[in-house]
């Protein structure tokens, strides 16, 4: 059996789960998943004006607060925390930690060969709209390949301590370790599919230890101190999802399965550059105090086509927000609406979309909201988005003035005029796998 | 008799892109038929209202007595397009369970509480 854990969810989650997973207990392999859709372009960003940036710039830190538990053998980390520049990530790592074996899984970045994949016939149609890419080409900031677990398999057969990837898949981090330790080969369907949803249990850390979840939220014991998921997984396949008995938190079958359901398409075909898994095939069991059991995972064998994650520049956007109070906070909201909505026309503004909300009538539920008619405050939220920055700008002034020159009692305005951002996007596509070489190196001060 | 949807299940939603996916767990296995039953696909996009402009489509996952739902083109345009509050949706499963559904007679025993 080995003790798989994942400390990260995404780049911001909590900075002492990974800590106090490897202090409280015993783990093998602490996974760390730094990335979402978009990190991907915010750190190209990053890099075009810094090259020795681009990586998450947590993770280096983090690994010299653990390093004398990797240095001493108990643990060793997997992590998409390279971005899109696992190098310049690496070497970071061994300068404030250099006694730890560090090694890259490169080949995932094609920013580079947009241009050459169409040149040979590749049309990269949004996988959402089958849109071709030649409309959102000029504003493309970066370019993907997810990567399966096998490189990452890879590169712990170099004795690494540390592997570091790009954009590898969330689930390759879980699935890595079992490949490698194992011996799982590319046709082991049942045993990869089986990894890969382990993986996709933990790869959101605490939301499958009582986070987030629904099911009795009240009662979830000592949410404070959480405990951050840990697979401890079989040769056959089989594992359990289970936390350190200290640590806070709840695992059973009903927080298991809110967790297997989220972000989830057709349960038959979970696709992955490693299998495609079939969630209807799992069955789990409550097996003891905070663990749960899964067993009779099947799977498929992998796609020829690998998912590119595409990012690009979609424009601009600003949000603002105006408070209004008892009595007819709503009326008033809906009348601050207007009178903005009506100004931007008489300037001859237009917007891809100008978009309201009143929050604690109608924001977070829409239709589905239950019926608030006298409500004792409201806070109106409108944004606007379009191709035109100076467009978007020119609207951000027409809501400070209400608190002057509109309904009466405006409040609540923050810090004045909202700020206008930058839309980037998110473009998918497929490509060959052949066209995709990874490649493991380690690095060295 | 109805019920609320609180009383059978739970959920939890998430993103992918403009598409948004609720995944709804019946409180037991006994429950399970009935939630199969009665929250259909157009039931989940006539209680979303204008919210949704695509189609919902539903899937089945008896193993886990659990439903998953996609709700395409339910995001304001999905992550950081979105001008929606909830650009991810994320409060679309809580959302879900004002959903009143219809219990037979002989199912009332097996929803008391």
């Amino acid at each position: 059996m080995i003790r798989i854990a994942n400390g990260q969810g995404f780049w911001g989650d909590w900075l002492e789960a990974p800590v106090r997973l490897v202090e409280q207990g015993p783990i093998d392999y602490l996974a760390l998943d730094y990335l979402a859709e978009i990190t991907m372009s915010i750190l190209q960003k990053q890099k075009q004006e810094d090259s020795s940036l681009g990586y998450a710039r947590d993770f280096p830190p983090l690994m010299a607060r653990i390093a004398g538990q990797i240095r001493d053998g108990q643990v060793k980390v997997i992590a998409n925390a390279g971005g899109v520049n696992p190098v310049a990530c690496a070497r970071e790592v061994i300068r404030l930690a250099p006694s730890l074996k560090v090694a890259v899984v490169l080949g995932d970045d094609v920013f580079p060969r947009i241009d050459e994949f169409t040149a040979k016939g590749y049309e990269m149609r949004d996988m959402d709209t089958g849109e071709p890419i030649g409309r959102i080409r000029p504003q493309i900031l970066s370019a993907n390949a997810y990567i399966g677990a096998f490189p990452l398999a890879e590169a712990l057969a170099t004795g690494a301590d540390v592997v570091i990837a790009g954009r590898s898949t969330d689930t390759a981090l879980t699935l890595a370790p079992m490949i490698y330790r194992y011996g799982w080969a590319a046709d082991d369907y049942d045993r990869l599919a089986a990894g890969t949803i382990a993986g996709h249990i933990i790869e959101c850390g605490a939301q499958c230890t009582g986070g987030n979840c629904q099911v009795d939220w009240q009662t979830i014991p000592d949410m404070a101190n959480i405990g951050y998921p840990i697979i401890e997984a079989e040769p056959d396949g089989s594992f359990s999802i289970t936390k350190h008995p200290q640590a806070g938190g709840r695992i059973n079958t009903d927080v298991i399965k809110e967790q297997l359901l989220y972000e989830l398409g057709d349960p038959r075909n979970y696709i992955t550059p490693d299998c495609v898994a079939d969630f209807t095939s799992i069955h789990l069991e409550d097996a003891g105090p905070d663990r749960v059991r899964a067993t009779g995972i099947r799977g498929g064998p992998r796609p020829p086509s690998l998912k590119l994650s595409i990012s690009y520049s979609a424009g601009w956007k600003a949000t603002g927000t105006m408070v209004y109070s008892w009595p007819q906070a709503l009326e008033k909201a809906g009348a601050a609406d207007r009178i903005v909505r009506a100004r931007i026309g008489q300037l001859g503004l237009t917007f891809d979309e100008i978009y309201t909300e009143f929050f604690s009538v109608n924001a977070c539920l829409g239709p589905a909201a239950p019926p608030n008619p006298d409500p004792p405050e409201v806070q109106l939220r409108i944004g606007a988005r379009g191709p035109d920055r100076k467009a978007v700008d020119r609207f951000t002034r027409e809501l400070v003035p209400l608190v002057l020159n509109g309904p009466p009692g405006a409040t609540g305005y923050g810090e004045g005029r909202p700020a206008v951002r930058e839309i980037v996007a998110y473009w998918s596509a497929l490509i060959s796998r052949e066209e995709i070489a990874t490649r493991v190196e380690l690095v060295t001060a | 008799m109805k019920v609320p949807l609180s009383r059978l299940a739970h959920t939890r939603s998430g993103d992918k892109g403009d598409t948004c996916n609720i995944g709804v767990i019946a409180r037991g296995d006994r429950l399970y038929p009935i939630i199969a039953r009665e929250v259909t696909a157009e039931r989940v996009r006539r209680h979303f209202g204008d919210l949704v402009k695509g189609s919902v489509e539903r899937f089945e996952l008896p193993n886990l007595s659990a439903l998953n739902f996609l709700l395409h083109q339910a995001l304001g345009g999905g992550g950081t397009v979105s001008l929606r509050t909830d650009a991810q949706g994320k409060t679309f499963g809580a959302a879900l369970l004002s959903l009143e559904i219809e219990i037979h007679p002989d199912e009332i025993e097996l929803i008391a509480v």
